[in-house]
């Protein structure tokens, strides 16, 4: 080999020369979906009443999937980067140490906003325990995240699939600026436009909070309308469909138009699919709306009014042109940046864009519009 | 024949089989990994998205005669990026998902007895060496 | 009248969905009398509602023009000069949880296909309705019509009880690829699942609209199964799929497969060289924007021109009018779309380029 000779050109080598570091050290970011981590149930549990600490310890975590975890193996220990771990023991996400060195103050991260996934009491089975547990989470991600750290919020978790217990959550937590948005998952008992859930639509409106639906879930369906894959590749891709059909429904079913004020950001499910969906909505709107008197507007108008959509996992077409039209389709200001952080298919916020992002767009992107549709107080 | 830039990283026996080290050459991140007694070099840097290659973990190639069929050889041979688990074939740097684009670039690793050193990190002190002394140089 | 479309073929034509009883005909002598005993008198799943606006465009609702073959051809065939035009049945045999009642009624409603539409147009090729509950008398279906050529392609659903590429079906590609058949896969569900991942939706507009996640579903099970490995000479066409939900979803496969390539190792290529040459895609619906300059952006990212085949999705109501092509597309592209690669892709038509 030559001394001299190039690293073969990677997808983003361009982005490296773009991006050097003082502009680096000036790129202000704020992530949409970072996750945490308990060290260990203890730490959620002492937020529990008694009643439930002991139906925890007793019965466990029953989710509306029939098994403990997702039933698809992940590709790495707890679907997490592998230099995630911290050496002081406990799961990534967990050790708020870790997550500064190696993410918050690495980037330079303005804000960082907490998904919790893993025991938050949603999808599960028990309806009250699903509330109990909504709640320990809230408060746990507070005591152990969002006070320590002012660069976090958290997202309220919600037991979506009991409305008025999630209205009642959202009472509760709603006034403290630790949250800055309501927190769903995408796979629920109805497709997320229908009735049931608009009392947590109209609770999150009140209070002038986004509400992230983040892909994963169980709503007690096959994961497809065409029943179960069989891998984990699969259903990683599918996550986007997921987000595609809660898209769906929340237009057809007038949400938008129920709740004017209302913003609703996808989180996880990348943003490659939205451009075809939108057009394939106008098209069966043009063609049924008196199926739907309802809808004042076109789903376009209400995608782009109220719809927003993370990036990660970032699209990697080969023509990164292919991208920057995409991008350019669902347009500059709905798009949110994430992380992902500290999953294995993680976003780095100076790799992730490849060259030829404008650079006001990928401003926009990476800090601009989360200040705009995040309540980071 | 080209001349190649030759740099002692380490000694050998910091790095049993089994093992690894990252070492800087330059500006250039190298990972150095013993698998069973042979040294590899490769460039540290995943040419994905830039993770850094010696947190990866090693594994087996797993080829496939068709599907269903799991075919698991070479253990230790491949390693996997920390981050999005690409994987790259530690003896030619390619990548098993993109031959044809991504590899790393991989660098000739020798272990060198002491008495030949040039140059490097080390520095090859003045105090003695013992012939049993053995270096790892590094061709970049 | 454009002169354009002179030798297209048309692959995707509906006949009107016929009853219980005009299928049962076709019948042996227990089930015919099965259907008049039990008094299955209708069999309808809920897509397409017959009064829809999308099922029957105004003109051709007005003149009942899908009743029966002469009145379609004179729509499509005879106006345009399509040299062929290949006719889907939407039956519902995918409903039924009965893998025999399954069984009987596909092989009569093909059997009613071929008498009273494909025997009366040279031009009407069709497509072998599959009983999905059983693969193995599926197989035996594709076995039965193996030698009538006017049959070109075995059809079933986008969403059905698994996903398509599970090792289950495998007897209906093995069969399918003995005999040349292509598999054809069309928007609709059998229901035995709600629609999405998430439930039921409301409207029959959302019903419509999440047919193409039946195809990501699809598309990512064909490919990572492997059965293009396993049956390398087999072509799948996606059916009023909508089209540019595709590479979008190539993408995030392919990132996925990067990064998780020992789960399913026998994959010897990247998702996108297994689409491009195994997937092809009928053109109506085409979810986009109407401009040209978008269209010209779409087919970019499609990256091949051999994966459009022409449909007129004849009587849904697709477009108005002529206009069955997305706009701005080059001469050649066109001829491509209408001609060429509907050939290629249907090697039982028996034609060459």
């Amino acid at each position: 080999m030559m001394l001299d000779a190039p690293l073969t050109p990677t997808l983003d080598t361009d982005a490296d020369r773009d991006t050097g570091a003082p502009a680096q050290a000036r790129l202000r970011i704020i992530d949409g979906d970072v996750h945490p981590a308990a060290r260990s149930m203890a730490d959620v549990k002492q937020f529990l009443a008694p009643r439930w600490r002991e139906h925890l310890e007793v019965y466990g975590s029953r989710r509306k999937l029939g098994m403990g975890y997702e039933p698809y193996p992940k590709s790495a220990p707890r679907a997490c980067r592998r230099d995630a771990w911290p050496e002081g023991g406990g799961n990534p996400g967990s050790d708020l140490d870790l997550i500064r060195k190696q993410y918050l103050d690495a980037y330079g991260i303005e804000y960082g906003i907490l998904g919790p996934l893993g025991v938050s009491g949603q999808s599960e089975l028990n309806q009250e325990f699903s509330a109990a547990l909504a709640s320990a989470t809230n408060d746990w991600q507070r005591e152990y995240f969002t006070k320590p750290e002012p660069r976090l919020r958290s997202g309220i978790v919600v037991p979506s699939e009991h409305a008025e217990a999630s209205v009642a959550e959202i009472e509760r937590c709603a006034d403290d600026p630790a949250f800055a948005q309501v927190f769903m998952l995408t796979r629920t008992s109805e497709p997320l436009g229908n009735r049931r859930y608009w009392p947590i639509y109209a609770a999150a409106e009140r209070h002038g909070l986004p509400v992230g639906m983040h892909v994963f879930g169980s709503g007690g369906h096959p994961y497809t309308g065409t029943g179960w894959p069989s891998y984990y590749v699969e259903e990683g891709t599918g996550h986007s469909t997921s987000c595609q059909a809660a898209v769906s429904s929340l237009v057809m079913e007038g949400v938008f138009e129920r709740f004017p004020r209302l913003k609703v950001v996808m989180i996880e499910g990348g943003f490659g699919w939205l451009p075809a969906l939108t057009w394939r909505l106008d098209k069966v709107f043009e063609r049924m709306r008196d199926e739907v008197p309802h809808l004042k507007k076109r789903p376009s108008e209400y995608i782009r009014q109220h719809i927003w959509v993370t990036t990660q996992p970032m699209e990697e077409p080969d023509d990164r042109r292919h991208l920057i039209d995409t991008m350019e389709w669902i347009g500059w200001d709905r798009l949110l940046f994430a992380s992902d952080y500290p999953h294995w298919d993680f976003d780095d916020p100076f790799r992730a864009f490849p060259a030829g992002v404008p650079a006001e767009g990928k401003r926009q992107i990476l800090a601009g519009n989360g200040r705009a549709v995040y309540r980071l107080g | 024949m080209t001349w190649m830039p030759r740099h002692v990283v380490a000694k050998a026996a910091e790095i049993p089989p089994g093992s690894r080290k990252l070492v800087a050459i330059g500006e250039r991140q190298i990972v150095i990994l013993n698998v069973k007694g042979e040294l590899f070099a490769l460039s540290d840097k995943c040419p994905h998205k830039g993770g850094s290659l010696s947190l990866g973990k090693l594994t087996g190639a797993v080829t496939s005669s068709g599907p269903g069929d799991y075919a698991y050889a070479r253990p230790g041979e491949i390693l996997r990026c920390p981050w999005h688990g690409w994987e790259f074939d530690v003896r030619t740097g390619r990548s098993w998902c993109d031959p044809k684009r991504m590899r790393l670039m991989n660098y000739a690793v020798t272990v060198e007895p002491g008495a030949r050193l040039v140059e490097g990190p080390y520095v090859a002190e003045t105090f003695p060496v013992t012939v049993e002394d053995e270096y790892v140089v590094v061709e970049t | 009248m454009s002169d354009i479309y002179k030798g297209a073929i048309d692959c995707d034509l509906h006949p009107r969905v016929p009853t219980p009883r005009a299928i049962s005909q076709y019948m042996d002598d227990h089930w015919r009398d099965t259907v008049d005993l039990r008094g299955i008198e209708t069999w309808d799943s809920i897509s397409y509602p017959p009064n829809a606006p999308l099922t029957l465009r105004p003109d051709w609702r007005k003149l009942g023009a899908d009743t029966e073959p002469g009145k379609a051809a004179k729509e499509t065939l005879d106006r345009f000069g399509f040299a062929h035009a290949i006719c889907n049945s939407l039956f519902a045999v995918q409903a039924f949880r009965d893998e025999n009642l399954a069984a009987a009624f596909a092989s009569a409603l093909n059997d009613w296909l071929a008498a009273e539409w494909l025997a009366k147009d040279p031009r009407l090729k069709g497509s072998a309705v599959l009983p999905i509950q059983s693969p193995e008398r599926a197989a035996e279906e594709i076995e039965r019509l193996s030698s009538d050529k006017r049959f070109v392609q075995v059809l079933m659903l986008a969403m059905g009880e698994h996903p398509l590429g599970k090792s289950m079906y495998w007897p209906i590609y093995a069969a399918a690829e003995r005999h040349g058949f292509t598999v054809g896969i069309h928007a609709g569900s059998s229901y035995h699942h709600a629609l999405t991942g998430s439930g039921w939706p409301t409207y029959y507009a959302e019903d419509y609209a999440s047919q193409s996640l039946g195809f990501h579903t699809q598309l990512g099970s064909f490919i990572c199964e492997g059965v293009f490995v396993k049956y390398p000479r087999l072509k799948v066409v996606l059916i009023e799929s909508g089209v540019t939900w595709l590479p979008s979803y190539l993408w995030r496969l392919s990132k996925f497969w990067r990064g998780v390539r020992n789960e399913v190792p026998w994959l010897d290529r990247s998702p996108e060289e297994f689409v491009r040459d195994h997937i092809r895609l009928t053109i109506q619906p085409f979810d986009a924007p109407p401009s040209a300059a978008h269209i010209g952006r779409i087919m970019d990212q499609l990256q091949s021109d051999e994966m459009l085949l022409f449909s007129t999705d004849f009587p849904h109501w697709q477009f108005d009018g002529e206009e069955m092509l997305p706009a701005g597309l080059s001469p050649e592209l066109v001829r491509k779309i209408l001609i060429d690669n509907p050939l290629a892709t249907y090697p039982r038509l028996g034609r060459q380029t």
